[in-house]
């Protein structure tokens, strides 16, 4: 028998609250590193807060986040968290990847200038090295002759690829997706999902929240369904997606599939 | 398909309007106008062609050492004040939306106080600065006396500079504004810190919406240092004023100063164009106009 690998991701008790909405209610879930993990869930769940969260773009209110071991946002200090300086947290932000439901390219920057826009001013890497690096992550989303396009120059589905192979650039351990295919038109969902798909295979960590229920099942190697904050249900894709144990699960996946 | 034709007139009637000529719309109103305006036009240009200007005296004194000196200063004094007036407004944009408060009440008060207050009315505090601390510098290390460092220069520099620093703030404030919050989000995930998003990212964009107002007030910024003359700095209209005051050729001399204010003026708004083209970049107005042409052409071909 071996050990179970360390989880990379762990998430305590997580507790989230815009004013007086709970927005995440002590959600917890462990990620084993190399594995896809999908969360699904309705709209307004709180799946975006959670990947926000894990990568910073918000403060937790209450609970933990380890990423690789380290406790994210703050320094244990005796019996006290200190809050980490904006330095600090732009530093751990490293070890993630995210890829936002609507882009977010750099309107004034070439698809190569998006692309080594962070190695270059962040990771201080000579450019023409970065430039070498970004031609070859282009070339593995298909799109080496979108390199001088700007992002209004091409297509959702080839908007996001590039946003795929900008986080891709920073070399992160834990890629985050974020409805990566919501805001396509459905005939570019497919690229997208390929591009993914490889990179799962290529033995990235990743956590993707999405609503494209063959994706999961296919790709994800567990599934939690969030309602209301909290984690409601979680298993394997088939059982989560296939014979769900909760009644609110069955709900909203019946509802996905009509 | 031939037998359809032949039940339904109506494709015939359709193809006959289709082959008439096109006449435009002939639009009167326009030829009137422009008529009225060439006439106006015609009789200004007499009037000044036969009034008591002597051309002469406005050609010999356009290129008078004291004028280009002048001219010299007013270039000098409009990109300093320009120059200080964005770093200040820059500094104070980005401190207005610090979550420091004092930092945020600082840029308020600033802003408040420059924009609240006229600036020829500045312009006499900074000049006599002197009345009110005789000796500037750090006490025991270094000190000046305020006469020697506040010149006219100086005074008007900080006049106008800090003036236009308040107005470029509240520019600099809506263009940060104007750019997307998920460009800020996709810099932090990527791990840069909040300085370096606001430069390589937000700037950069915010500057689409900078530029246009930033242009029109480095026009305003060029007439604006004839004020300075109030307080003795020597630019083109100072200048002007001197020599007219000895030669009594008021009109020839401002129509001199007016000549080369026109010409910087021209110069600056032909930079503008150029700036706005490049800031925009990335933002499809060059595809917009590509492609307009390319109908354009296409309904030209039709
Ligand atoms: N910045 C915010 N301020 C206030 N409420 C927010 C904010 N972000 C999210 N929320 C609220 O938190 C809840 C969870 O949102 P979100 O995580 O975006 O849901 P999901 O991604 O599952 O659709 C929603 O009710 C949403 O309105
Ligand atoms: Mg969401």
């Amino acid at each position: 028998m071996t050990m179970p690998p360390a989880p990379i991701v762990v998430a305590h008790q997580v507790t989230k609250r815009f004013g007086s909405l709970q927005a995440l209610d002590r959600v917890s879930l462990s990620i084993a590193p190399g594995t896809v993990q999908c969360i699904i869930g309705p709209s307004g769940s709180g799946k975006s807060t959670f990947l926000r969260c894990l990568n910073q773009l918000e403060k937790i209110d209450s609970g933990a986040i380890l990423i690789d071991g380290e406790l994210i946002g703050y320094r244990r200090v005796g019996d006290t968290l200190r809050e980490l300086s904006d330095a600090e947290i732009a530093r751990q932000r490293l070890a993630t990847g995210m890829v936002f439901q609507r882009f977010n390219l750099f309107h004034h920057m070439t698809a190569l200038g998006n692309i080594i826009e962070g190695p270059v001013t962040v990771l201080r890497r000579p450019r023409r090295v970065a430039e070498e690096e970004a031609m070859a992550l282009l070339a593995r989303v298909g799109l080496s002759d979108k390199r001088d396009a700007y992002p209004i120059e091409m297509s959702g589905g080839q908007q996001q690829r590039v946003a795929i192979a900008r986080a891709l650039a920073m070399r992160p351990r834990i890629m985050l997706f974020d409805e990566p295919t919501s805001a396509l038109d459905p005939e570019l969902v497919g690229e997208v999902l390929a591009v993914m798909r490889d990179l799962a295979r290529s033995g990235m960590t990743m956590i993707v929240v999405t609503h494209e229920l063959g994706f999961a099942r296919e790709v994800a190697h567990d599934v939690v369904f969030m309602d209301c904050g909290q984690i409601i249900e979680q298993g394997p894709p088939a059982q989560v997606l296939l014979s769900p144990q909760q009644a609110r699960t069955r709900e909203f996946i019946s509802a996905v599939l009509s | 398909m031939g037998g359809d034709s032949a039940a339904r007139p109506a494709p015939t009637e359709l193809e006959r309007l289709a082959g008439l000529t096109i006449v435009p719309h002939r639009y009167y109103g326009r030829w009137v106008a422009a008529a009225i305006i060439l006439l106006l036009f015609a009789w200004v240009v007499k009037a000044f062609a036969e009034g008591q200007i002597a051309w002469k005296v406005v050609g010999q004194f356009l290129t008078a050492p004291a004028i280009l000196n002048g001219l010299v200063n007013t270039v000098i004094m409009t990109a300093c004040a320009m120059a200080l007036g964005i770093v200040l407004g820059v500094l104070f944009a980005i401190m207005y939306m610090s979550p420091n408060p004092v930092l945020r009440g600082s840029a308020l008060f600033y802003i408040w106080f420059f924009r609240g207050t006229p600036l020829l009315l500045q312009l006499l505090l900074w000049f006599n600065l002197a009345l009110v601390f005789p000796r500037i510098g750090i006490p025991g290390l270094i000190e000046f006396r305020t006469i020697d460092v506040i010149t006219p220069f100086v005074a008007t520099l900080l006049g106008l500079g800090m003036n236009q620093g308040a107005y470029t703030a509240e520019v600099v404030r809506s263009g940060i504004l104007s750019v997307d919050l998920g460009q800020t989000e996709a810099a932090k995930s990527i791990g840069m810190n909040r300085l370096t998003t606001l430069r390589r990212i937000i700037l950069p964009q915010a500057m689409r919406v900078i530029i246009p107002p930033v242009g029109n007030e480095f026009i305003s910024m060029v007439k604006l240092t004839s004020i300075a003359s109030v307080i003795q700095y020597s630019e083109i209209l100072r200048n002007a004023q001197t020599i007219y005051y000895a030669n009594a050729r008021v009109i020839e001399l401002l129509i001199v100063a007016a000549i080369w204010y026109l010409a910087v003026v021209t110069l600056l708004q032909v930079g503008q164009f150029f700036l706005e083209r490049f800031f925009s970049r990335g933002r499809g107005e060059r595809r917009i106009r590509q492609k307009v042409g390319r109908n354009k052409a296409a309904g030209g071909q039709a």
